[in-house]
């Protein structure tokens, strides 16, 4: 589990991260989002100690990230993956990280293997990496030591179609069983399908956190029709506010079953009916953040 | 004799985890050495301290009068490159951390930045002891070729004393470099800070003793190229040397080593 407690960090002239509070769960991946310059990144590298905090505190299972014997034995951390030397070779890199936890040698087979890189790209040097190659390695330095949380910053930048899915299910495989898991990402869609916990950030300051049924539920429903003017009306009819999208969507924040309902008794096929997730998220990410979009988007 | 029984059921169903045992230091002295040399720079480095050494004796042996084939010659032919790229080696072990950003892993896997530092210097200091070994030996291999090819007795004009010296004045020169890392954290900006204090500065504090002579007495207590010169000739001797030696030591390295640590440990990882 992971424990942040009123954390802040103070930069000479601003605040990048604001008395935040949260904690990420053993057996649930929490997600942590926020808009560029939110103060993602920076609580993350106080968590591992990499970063000083101004005031309040940061544990994992109650300990202080500086204080683990060994961390990598503990917790996987992947920041960036392009903070490594780049005259090194993936293997190389592996290597140190296994010696410096203690770990057979053998560990860095498995890991390459485990993160889909081939003894001849392990072989070259991390300059001549991919992004999405960096990101394995960092995803495999991460994995190495066989740890029981996992903190990532943006891991599936980089990646392809087929990594995104990959590094969906392996974390989804961890979180099921007893790992905890918190991810920064900026892809709303990757942390909707992935995430069952949200963090949401902007300024500095948290401005929602709960699990993502929660957060989302709120978000209301989506419908289609094939007359969406229609649908609109029978739903202002029964006294339920609602917004006729440009693309033919109506959107509420009545529950679906409500809006089925009034549906059936106006006599409207409905072609599609569901919580307003997907975009949902991108709502909500965008209303509950809108003070801090540098593009000012209306919420 | 009293046996202690434990019954199974005190044992605590914990998980099966694994004890985390801390880090050994011995560990990291080992893994810092390894990093010293596993990067296409480092790598080179480690080779051009053996080219060196050796091209440095070749042309000892081809360019030097039949008189001067003696092992002073060789070992100070050998000398400079050493003295060049030793605190090189010692810069880059540092700064590579922070330029390369490899010190996001570095310090995530041992959280405790003085205990890598620490490991770092042994390890710079080892491969400082270990490279002038190399040096040593290859200038004794050229002094006997030299002499053999000139069919006279070789020369051996290096006492152990002077040997030792020598090896302290290259260390001295890590040290610096060693230093110029941990307070400014980046490899040109090092790089750049060495070649200042090693050869901007001792021109201007001479210059400054021959125009100002109340500081030709002061010189030789700040100035640390005046102390390392002094070791690689032999000179220094006296209780009042070795006092000199000390206090540009101290200026120099031991106390912008303590104030570079203090904002290490502090400053962030980026």
């Amino acid at each position: 589990m992971i424990t942040v407690e009123s954390l802040t960090r103070r930069y000479a002239g601003f605040t990048a991260v604001d008395n935040v509070s949260f904690t990420a769960q053993p057996g649930r991946v929490t997600g942590f989002l926020g808009p560029n310059g939110a103060g993602k990144s920076t609580t993350m590298r106080v968590m591992v100690g990499l970063t000083a905090p101004t005031s309040g505190s940061a544990t994992i299972n109650g300990v202080r990230f500086a204080d683990l014997p060994n961390p990598g034995l503990e917790v996987g951390v992947l920041l960036d993956a392009s903070a490594q030397h780049a005259g090194r070779t993936g293997r190389e890199i592996l290597t140190i990280a296994a010696d410096t936890m203690g770990l057979p040698r053998r560990r860095v087979d498995e890991t390459l293997e485990l993160v889909s890189l081939t003894p001849s790209e392990a072989k070259r040097r991390v300059r001549n990496y991919s992004l999405g190659m960096r990101q394995r390695l960092g995803i495999g330095t991460a994995l190495l030591g066989d740890p029981r949380v996992l903190i990532l910053d943006e891991p599936a930048n980089g990646l392809d179609p087929a990594g995104i899915r990959w590094m969906r299910d392996l974390l989804t495989g961890f979180a099921g069983q007893g790992g905890t898991v918190l991810l920064s990402s900026h892809l709303l869609h990757e942390i909707e399908v992935i995430a069952d916990d949200l963090v949401v950030i902007g300024n500095g300051k948290i401005v929602a956190s709960g699990s993502k049924e929660e957060l989302l539920a709120a978000a209301g429903t989506l419908a289609r029709s094939t007359s969406p003017r229609d649908l609109a009306h029978a739903l202002e009819q029964a006294g339920i506010p609602s917004t006729l999208a440009g693309d033919g969507s109506v959107r509420t924040d009545a529950d679906p079953a409500r809006v089925g309902a009034v549906a059936l008794t106006a006599g409207i096929a409905l072609t599609e009916l569901r919580s307003a997730e997907g975009a949902g998220l991108e709502d909500m990410f965008l209303s509950l953040t809108a003070d801090t979009q540098r593009e000012g988007v209306a919420a | 004799m009293t046996a202690t029984i434990t019954s199974p059921d005190t044992i605590e169903a914990a998980p099966a985890r694994r004890t985390v045992r801390p880090i050994p230091t011995s560990r990291l002295v080992k893994i810092e050495l390894r990093k010293m040399f596993n990067t296409r720079s480092g790598f080179w480095m480690l080779v051009s301290i053996g080219v060196l050494s050796v091209i440095a004796t070749g042309a000892v042996i081809i360019f030097a009068p039949d008189s001067a084939v003696t092992y002073e010659s060789f070992a100070t032919a050998i000398g400079f490159p050493m003295s060049v790229i030793l605190p090189m080696i010692a810069i880059l072990g540092v700064t590579s951390e922070w330029s390369q950003r490899s010190g996001l892993t570095t310090f995530t896997l041992v959280p405790s930045r003085g205990r890598v530092i620490g490991a770092k210097a042994f390890a710079t200091f080892v491969v400082g002891v270990a490279s002038m070994a190399v040096a040593f030996a290859v200038g004794a291999l050229g002094n006997l070729v030299g002499a053999a090819i000139n069919g006279t007795d070789a020369i051996w004009d290096v006492t152990l004393a002077h040997s030792s010296q020598i090896l302290l004045g290259n260390l001295v020169g890590m040290a610096i470099g060693f230093t110029l890392g941990v307070m400014l954290r980046n490899s040109a900006a090092a790089i750049v800070g060495y070649f200042v204090v090693s050869l901007v500065l001792p021109g201007i504090l001479a210059l400054l003793a021959q125009v100002r002579s109340w500081f030709e007495d002061l010189q030789p207590w700040i100035d640390w190229n005046y102390t390392q010169v002094a070791l690689f000739e032999n000179d220094t001797d006296t209780a009042r040397e070795w006092a000199m030696l000390a206090s540009t030591t101290g200026i120099w390295i031991a106390l912008p080593l303590v104030i570079g640590l203090l904002f290490l440990r502090r400053s962030e990882v980026k």
